[in-house]
């Protein structure tokens, strides 16, 4: 597998009184990723893949990369509040969105509010709802890099995890994850990593086609939250991907990709 | 010179396998409470509430109590229980708590009523410190390590007010809001109790500390750094335009006297072989990196010269010898004839008004920790004291650390000379 090349740009987009750090790809309908509680760092293959059929939009959420943290964000609400000036702002409106992790938990909070933002969803492997079986490992008892080996049922196996969690990762990644851990603090300490409200609200997202995707080794968020989103969005998919961990996309990125763009591209 | 008597109130348990030289290397927040016997533990609150009672008696000026969460090295965990009895069965030494972890309280009002109804059960002998708490305890008490500061910050002023200013009133705060704040207790002491901060490595709190003309003490730092962190405290308050002097600051370090050095040496290294705790720098517990640096828990550039000493030796992965801690004044051991001098060269060197002896910690034994006591009664304590009249370094009961000035006997306060 090739490298993935670095054909985006990195913009600082004035928008809902402050900077938004946003990376941008391709073109063609919008295609908004959320990263996860860990922050976007670097550009993977799948994202340039994903590139290749739509314009990906990848912000770093507010408190996360160089996008500066706003005091008054105290909860995921908070941040979808905020999220909702800025698509205003922006002009979205029936973009695609796929969030992982934590930027699951955003999208669908996002989508149980103002559905009409998103045209389809995908949520790999999204904090957000407490598991029916099993808990949502805390990612704050390890430091950053342990958290990351974590995230992966084999970081020998996946060929991009130096890039994602480089063996002595440099001055500037290091204080970017923490960066990152300290934004998610404020957004998921309590209730840890999950909104209780969140299954009973995600009823009003069911008129967005939504692919749930999550890893049958996932040891962050057990799969069974994905069930979980699958029935508290009607109409909802879920597609297992056997082997794999909670990131899905570095550790089995061809069968992540043909999921994923295949719901995407479907009619 | 307030000199102290400091203990963390350990869980010993030689029988948990944990316990001692041989015991089992424990990282923080591993350890599950199955093995908690309630036998060992009744005797052991009752042990050290006598050995503080005695401490009393020997004329100590303070008993210090602290507060950790989940772990076996410190039994405080509701370190206001303690002072409550004790605020009732001793008679003359201030309680002083260094302290209560501020940002664990979700309802801070809780904290006015239980400390002034310490302050009034002693009759005005308490100190209420404040601490900020460390990821342990943010952890246990579930409180987002990202807010500890402004939390510490927003309840410090608001139990401030809730001491000093007439109820009714309301507080609408950011991480505290009340419609009705109107406790029927107030504190004994006017205008209310007073509050001592201690640190480690945090510069904000060093600093707030100075702004706030609250006096700081260091805990079991290394002599050097430690000299230069109260530095800062000095030239920040020479900044605000006070003065500030041994009154503002204080060191907190292991010191245990003994009737011979054979007795002295086989106690103190006692210290390093206890349950787990980082902060003795040498026996089995190990630090949780991940616990140590949970984000946003302290500024991770606004840190004190105290921060690599702190790091390492509370560190546990890079223990210190007993030998090494002897050498570098972390231990002081001795008669009272040898450890005097020691003593004299730590006043010296930092120029404290308030200090605190930890003794009777590790595997410390009641009887080991009470022969320590009585030696301190005889020889220690009033040697201490001349040395303090000696090297002027008055306590912040002589000199107000809010002013500069000279306190009377009657606590009315005096032009400096």
């Amino acid at each position: 597998m090739s490298q993935a090349t670095t054909a985006y740009t990195e913009e600082l987009v004035s928008v809902a009184g402050t900077d938004l750090q946003i990376l941008k790809a391709g073109s063609g309908q919008p295609l908004i990723v959320f990263h996860d509680e860990m922050g976007q760092h670097t550009w993977l293959r799948y994202q340039q893949a994903l590139s290749e059929h739509f314009e990906v939009l990848i912000p770093s959420h507010p408190g996360y990369g160089k996008s500066p943290r706003l005091d008054w964000i105290m909860t995921m609400r908070d941040m979808t509040g905020w999220y909702l000036q800025a698509f205003d702002e922006l002009g979205i409106r029936e973009a695609n969105v796929v969030g992982f992790s934590l930027g699951g938990w955003l999208a669908a909070t996002i989508a149980s509010m103002c559905p009409h933002h998103f045209k389809k969803m995908v949520l790999v492997g999204a904090a957000g709802i407490k598991p029916p079986e099993g808990e949502i490992f805390d990612m704050f008892m390890e430091t950053a890099s342990e958290y990351i080996k974590l995230t992966v049922a084999d970081p020998l196996a996946v060929e991009e995890f130096s890039t994602v969690c480089p063996p002595t990762p440099s001055p500037e990644l290091a204080e970017a994850w923490e960066v990152a851990r300290e934004q998610s603090v404020r957004l998921s300490w309590r209730p840890y990593m999950h909104d209780p409200a969140l299954p009973h609200l995600l009823r009003r997202a069911s008129g967005i086609p939504t692919l749930v995707v999550w890893g049958d080794q996932d040891r962050i968020v057990p799969l069974s939250a994905g069930r979980a989103y699958k029935e508290a969005i009607p109409g909802s998919e879920l597609a297992v991907i056997q082997g794999s961990g909670h990131r899905p996309e570095i550790e089995a990125p061809d069968e992540f990709l043909s999921t994923v763009l295949g719901f995407l591209k479907d009619g | 010179m307030f000199i102290g008597h400091f203990t963390e109130r350990p869980y010993q348990d030689p029988k948990s396998g944990y316990f001692g030289a041989t015991g089992l290397p424990i990282k923080d927040l591993t350890l599950s409470n199955e093995i908690y016997d309630p036998e060992v533990g009744a005797d052991l609150y009752n042990r050290y509430l006598d050995e503080n009672i005695y401490a009393d008696e020997c004329g100590f000026d303070g008993l210090m109590l602290n507060e950790h969460h989940s772990t076996p090295f410190c039994m405080g965990g509701a370190t206001n229980v303690e002072a409550a009895i004790l605020a009732r069965i001793t008679k003359n030494a201030k309680i002083v708590l260094l302290g209560n972890i501020l940002p664990l309280w979700d309802d801070p009002l809780w904290l006015v009523e239980q400390l002034a109804m310490i302050d009034l059960i002693s009759h005005g002998r308490l100190i209420p410190g404040w601490v900020r708490g460390t990821g342990r305890e943010m952890v246990s008490h579930n409180i987002p390590p990202a807010y500890n500061w402004e939390r510490f910050q927003e309840a410090h002023e608001f139990i401030v007010k809730a001491w000093t200013t007439s109820g009714p009133f309301r507080w609408e705060g950011k991480h505290y809001h009340y419609r009705y704040v109107n406790p029927w207790v107030k504190p004994y002491q006017k205008p209310h109790p007073p509050i001592w901060l201690p640190g480690v490595v945090s510069r904000d709190s060093l600093m707030w500390a100075a702004e706030k003309r609250i006096p700081y003490i260091m805990l079991a730092t290394k002599l050097d750094p430690t000299r230069q962190a109260f530095q800062l405290y000095h030239e920040r308050a020479a900044e605000l335009g006070y003065k500030s002097g041994p009154q503002n600051i204080g060191y907190l370090w292991k010191v245990h006297v003994d009737e011979t050095e054979e007795l002295a040496e086989e106690a103190a290294r006692k210290y390093v072989q206890g349950p787990s705790n980082p902060f003795l720098a040498g026996n089995e517990g190990t630090t949780n990196l991940a616990l140590a640096s949970l984000p946003g828990m302290t500024s991770r550039r606004r840190v004190l010269p105290t921060r690599h000493a702190a790091t390492k030796y509370r560190g546990g992965v890079e223990s210190i010898p007993y030998e090494e801690q002897i050498e570098n004044y972390s231990i002081t051991a001795g008669t009272p004839k040898t450890v005097l001098p020691k003593i004299r060269y730590v006043l010296e060197t930092l120029r404290p008004g308030i200090i605190f002896f930890w003794d009777g910690d590790g595997a410390m034994t009641h009887e080991e920790q009470m022969r320590s006591l009585r030696l301190m009664k005889e020889e220690v304590i009033p040697a201490v004291r001349e040395m303090a009249a000696e090297l002027d370094l008055p306590g912040p009961d002589e000199v107000d650390p809010a002013t500069g000035e000279k306190i009377k006997a009657n606590g009315a306060l005096v032009a400096a000379s």
